[in-house]
């Protein structure tokens, strides 16, 4: 028989909430900010869309403020552990923060959302939907408050990936987008529940105590393990979850592209970090893995698959979006090599891949928005002759992709460098993945080369003007992210501290 | 000094950035004057050099300062790697005999390079500045003496050789630009995961942290013990050596990862090309002898027969290509093979004569090979082809041409009195004397013999004689009633202009000075050579171990 709780029950949750919202104010400001752009999008009206997105960038811009505050308040945990404020989180914040203050920067000048949606009322409210809940996937110690934040953000998803509704390639993606969703969500929650069962909690801190002191069925837990990683795998992308993005991607408008191979497969790197080191437990001694628990080597598997699958398919690839789609596979894999070696080392180089992905894959979607602006395609063929003609997106998508490939002196580089050195760092032991992650990106050379080719080295076939203006702001933009992206390819220290610091979680050092 | 040498062309190339791209004369005038402020800068660090000072390692005391010269050093990156210790990174440049006969030719090189790209008339900004960040990065690696800012410069080579082949080359310049890309990167992505091993494995004395100095890791005492490619690690240190070995003999090019050079050579236009035999190629060797051969000796040591095989059939196979070639330029790009192939025997020799021969070969080729790249652009900026059999009695009209053409030509053979016999002599007499390669260098005579036939029979086939039926030019006579020579749409001089002699006379006369009086050259690098044959020595690991 249920209890109702008593009054004096009911003023401690109160008063926990209470004291837990001071954590919260990030994620209470940008709430607010969805709320504000949906009540601006009633008052505005639907020719003068840049009020909404100017209100969206300032807001998005202000709620580092609230970011930054969080730094004296660490290794706190709120609403009876459902959420927590640490410098592994706060990294993150960072990193999808401003990753959707690109997107929206990347969605100003963007024609396709422009002049082809029927107003961009709804865009950017969901777009700030997206990201409250991909804080709250970074921050999250509960599983329940897990599922929540993750699908917040499919839900939002969805319809971004559909937003183009007149288009047949939209809709059709965000219906794929959305099956897929479904699928791998229902795998999660089975995942999580059979884990409820065997330890009768949700918070993974706790969970990871039940399991070593009472011991575990390693069948069961495998079971569990492997379905919530279907569950995160299909967020980050990686093989064999990838199934959606090469549609998605291409069927996406192109800011939300961008946004969702950048910001969302961070979200879920951070979310498998969190889940995995913690409330999994593991044996560091690789003679002691519990048979069937052993998730460093599906995590392996899933890399070596993404590398291989990603690069190979994407040399015939024709569409540059689905072109990032694969490359963006691939890069699952590179990240996910720095997972594998479970140290500090590697860690730090998951991360700093990741905020230099930020940079480099915004900025190759951000050129490719200019030019389909142009072109209205994302053909490689309507490449052809553009170099020349739009010095600087030429210029620096080929910085951006140099970047994905892994050439110095790019930003990319450095995050192969670390990915590799954490590998090397571990002796003999994992020199078979470096080798793989290195001639993979000698195969990926092809096709990122192939956009320059393209670019520079053909002539256009049908007359083109000498010169294509883009416009003052994404040519900023533009050259912004290929600045620091060459920045930092040679001076990193900052980007890798920053990595470094973030490398605590529960306000405790992890290895 | 080194920085500013290294450095300038970037500087021109920012500046050409501003210019306007309908300035093409400015542009190219930039490129001109930061090409010559870097020979000028080349000719006071030859001056400045001393060349008793050893270099390859650390002095006996451990100092850099008795070793090396004009050196640069500056804390870079430093980055926390939490228990890791924290990654070092630096900024160093210095110079020792082997860098500084590199400096000087890749410094001469680039004024050529730039004298001879006043002929390309397509998006001539784009042209300059992707060839000043190509300059950069080749001096770069010829001084830098840090791993890391090495490979830095190593890769940032070939984002501006694939555009300067695949725009401004030829016909099939897409097929080529990227084989040529694949091939290096392939060859340099492994380097990179050595370089992370080498930097766990070698700790630097003066600070006792791990590091990227490259003078650290020469020296045997710095390797960690148990570290993966520490002294007992006997498996992976012959890994990592042969997996160097790749990614540097990719770039000489060594038989059989030579296939991307006679492509990318078709197709690039001439200065590039000039810029590719005279400095690139180099490039890979002198990783060999800076990286490879003295971080792992006894690896070196072991494989000496194996290197001086690919030697051997570098310098055999080249000149049967060569031979076989009806393309001019196809026929320079192997006989540049071939030439190679001289440097790798010289080295697989592993003596003083032997090394020496192989620097020594490396100044000459690049100004040996430049030359005849340069006098086949000549002829094809004016005839509009390379096939040999289309010309014919050349020399009768084009005296000058000829003439300089058979200096090349015979300083490329071997002629005594030119630099190339020089090199060539030290490089047998280095490989007669140690008991490995004697086979292989007697075998290897054989090459100058065929290298003779098909330099001569082209000779013949170009200049000598009549003109041919078909040949690609007409003779129109004169008002004086003398037979002078016709291109179809070529407008300027018939025979070498003002611009044309400013680039080949100098190279001639350097080609023959050198081989004449050697000592200018050789002897800037005698103290640097003992010094590394000392440090691949056998007796020098046994006194180790």
């Amino acid at each position: 028989m249920y209890e109702l709780p008593s009054g004096a029950d009911i003023q401690t949750i109160i008063s926990t909430i209470k004291t837990g919202a001071q954590f919260f104010l990030p994620e209470i400001f940008l709430s607010g900010l969805f709320l504000v752009l949906i009540l601006l999008d009633l008052a505005v009206r639907p020719a003068r869309h840049h009020v909404l997105s100017i209100t969206s960038l300032v807001g998005l811009l202000a709620s580092f403020y609230f970011i930054v505050q969080q730094h004296a308040m660490t290794g706190e945990e709120i609403f009876f552990g459902m959420y927590v404020v640490d410098e592994f989180a706060l990294f993150f914040k960072y990193l999808l923060v401003g990753s959707a203050v690109l997107t929206v920067l990347l969605s100003m000048p963007s024609d396709e959302l422009n002049s082809r949606t029927s107003g961009l009322g709804e865009y950017y409210p969901l777009l700030v939907g997206m990201t409250i809940g991909m804080v709250m996937m970074a921050s999250a110690t509960d599983l329940l408050m897990i599922f929540l934040a993750m699908e917040m953000v499919s839900l939002a998803a969805y319809v971004l990936t559909g937003y183009l509704k007149r288009e047949r390639r939209s809709t059709e993606a965000a219906l794929k987008y959305l099956v897929y969703g479904a699928v791998s969500s229902g795998l999660m929650i089975y995942g999580f529940s059979i884990l409820y069962g065997m330890t009768g909690a949700t918070n993974i801190a706790v969970i990871s105590q039940v399991l070593t002191e009472r011991g575990y069925d390693p069948l069961l837990l495998m079971v569990a393990s492997l379905m919530i990683l279907a569950g995160i795998g299909y967020k980050i992308g990686a093989v064999p979850f990838h199934f959606w993005s090469p549609d998605v991607y291409e069927g996406a408008p192109l800011p939300v592209t961008a946004f969702l191979s950048v910001a969302s497969k961070a979200a879920g790197f951070a979310l498998l970090m969190r889940f995995f080191y913690v409330a999994v437990p593991q044996t560091i001694d690789p003679a002691g893995f519990v048979p069937g628990l052993d998730w460093v080597t599906i995590l392996m598997i899933l890399s070596v698959a993404s590398m291989i699958y990603g690069n190979i398919v994407a040399l015939w690839q024709t569409n540059v979006k689905r072109l990032l789609a694969y490359s963006s596979i691939a890069h699952a894999g590179y990240a996910l090599l720095g997972i594998i070696v479970m140290d500090e080392l590697g860690t730090q180089a998951t991360l700093f891949y990741l905020v230099s992905y930020l940079f480099m894959n915004f900025g190759a979607f951000l050129v490719a928005i200019l030019i389909a602006n142009k072109t209205g395609s994302e053909n490689l063929e309507d490449y052809r002759g553009l170099g020349r003609r739009m010095p600087l997106a030429g210029a620096a998508m080929t910085v951006f992709l140099i970047s994905l490939v892994g050439l110095p002196p790019t930003v990319g580089f450095i995050g192969k460098l670390m990915i590799f050195s954490a590998l090397l760092a571990k002796g003999s032991l994992f020199i078979w993945l470096a080798l793989i992650g290195i001639l993979t990106s000698v195969i990926s050379l092809y096709y990122y080369m192939l956009i320059p080719l393209n670019m520079y080295l053909r002539e256009a076939r049908h007359p083109l003007p000498d010169k294509i203006p883009s416009g003052f702001l994404p040519q900023a933009v533009t050259a912004g992210l290929m600045i620091l992206t060459l920045y930092f390819g040679i001076f990193f220290t900052p980007l890798s501290d920053f990595a470094l610091s973030a490398i605590s979680i529960f306000g405790n050092q992890l290895f | 000094m080194l920085s500013l040498i290294v450095f300038l062309p970037i500087i021109a190339a920012l500046i050409i950035v501003a210019v306007p791209s309908s300035q093409k004369q400015v542009i190219r005038l930039l490129s001109l004057v930061a090409a010559l402020a870097q020979g000028v800068l080349a000719y006071f660090i030859w001056q400045g050099y001393d060349p008793s000072l050893p270099g390859i390692t650390a002095a006996a005391n451990g100092s850099l300062d008795g070793s090396f010269q004009f050196i640069e050093r500056l804390p870079w990156i430093t980055l926390d790697l939490g228990t890791l210790g924290t990654l070092n990174i630096e900024y160093f440049l210095g110079v020792d005999g082997l860098s500084i006969t590199m400096v000087i030719l890749t410094a001469l090189i680039s004024i050529i390079g730039v004298l001879s790209s006043w002929t390309i008339k397509k998006q001539v900004k784009g042209y300059f500045l992707l060839y000043n960040i190509l300059s950069t990065a080749m001096m770069g690696c010829f001084v830098a003496l840090d791993f890391f800012l090495f490979y830095v410069f190593w890769e940032l080579m070939l984002l501006p050789m694939y555009f300067l082949i695949g725009i401004w080359g030829g016909p099939n310049r897409e097929y080529a630009a990227i084989k040529f890309f694949l091939y290096t990167l392939f060859g340099s992505v492994f380097m990179l995961l050595v370089m992370i091993g080498l930097y766990f494995s070698v700790i630097d004395p003066a600070t006792g942290n791990h590091t990227f100095s490259l003078v650290a890791m020469a020296s045997q005492e710095n390797y960690l013990p148990g570290s993966i490619l520490g002294p007992e690690s006997v498996t992976w240190r012959y890994v990592a050596f042969i997996v160097l070995f790749i990614g540097f003999a990719i770039k000489v090019p060594m038989f059989p990862f030579h296939t991307w050079l006679p492509d990318a050579h078709v197709e690039a236009p001439t200065p590039i090309s000039v810029i590719l035999a005279g400095v690139l190629l180099k490039l890979g060797t002198y990783g060999m002898m800076r990286i490879n051969f003295p971080l792992f000796p006894e690896v070196f040591q072991a494989s000496l027969y194996v290197i001086g095989v690919f030697g051997a059939i570098n310098i055999i196979y080249g000149a049967f290509c060569a031979l076989a070639q009806q393309d001019l330029k196809k026929m320079v790009a192997y006989s540049s093979i071939s030439h190679m192939g001289y440097v790798l025997l010289g080295l697989a020799a592993a003596n003083t004569e032997g090394m020496t021969g192989a620097l020594y070969q490396m100044f000459n080729h690049g100004t040996i090979t430049a030359m005849l790249f340069l006098l086949v652009g000549v002829i094809y900026d004016r005839a509009h082809t390379r096939a040999i059999d289309k010309f014919g009695g050349l020399a009768t009209y084009m005296p000058v041409y000829a003439g300089l053409v058979t200096v090349a030509w015979f300083a490329s053979l071997g002629l005594p009195g030119l630099s190339g016999f020089i090199s060539e002599a030290f490089v047998f007499v280095g490989a007669f004397s140690s008991e490995v390669t004697r086979s292989l260098a007697m075998v290897s005579v054989l090459g100058i013999v065929f290298g003779a036939a098909y330099l001569l029979w082209s000779l013949q086939r170009m200049f000598l004689g009549k003109r041919k039926p078909d040949a690609v030019y007409e003779l129109q006579k004169n008002a004086e009633g003398e037979e002078m020579i016709h291109f179809h749409d070529w407008k300027g001089k018939n025979d070498l202009d003002g611009r044309e002699l400013a680039m080949l006379v100098p190279l001639a006369v350097i080609i023959i000075i050198l081989g004449v009086y050697p000592m200018p050259v050789m002897g800037l690098m005698t103290t640097s050579i003992n010094k590394l044959v000392e440090v691949l020595s056998p007796m020098m690991m046994t006194a180790l171990h």
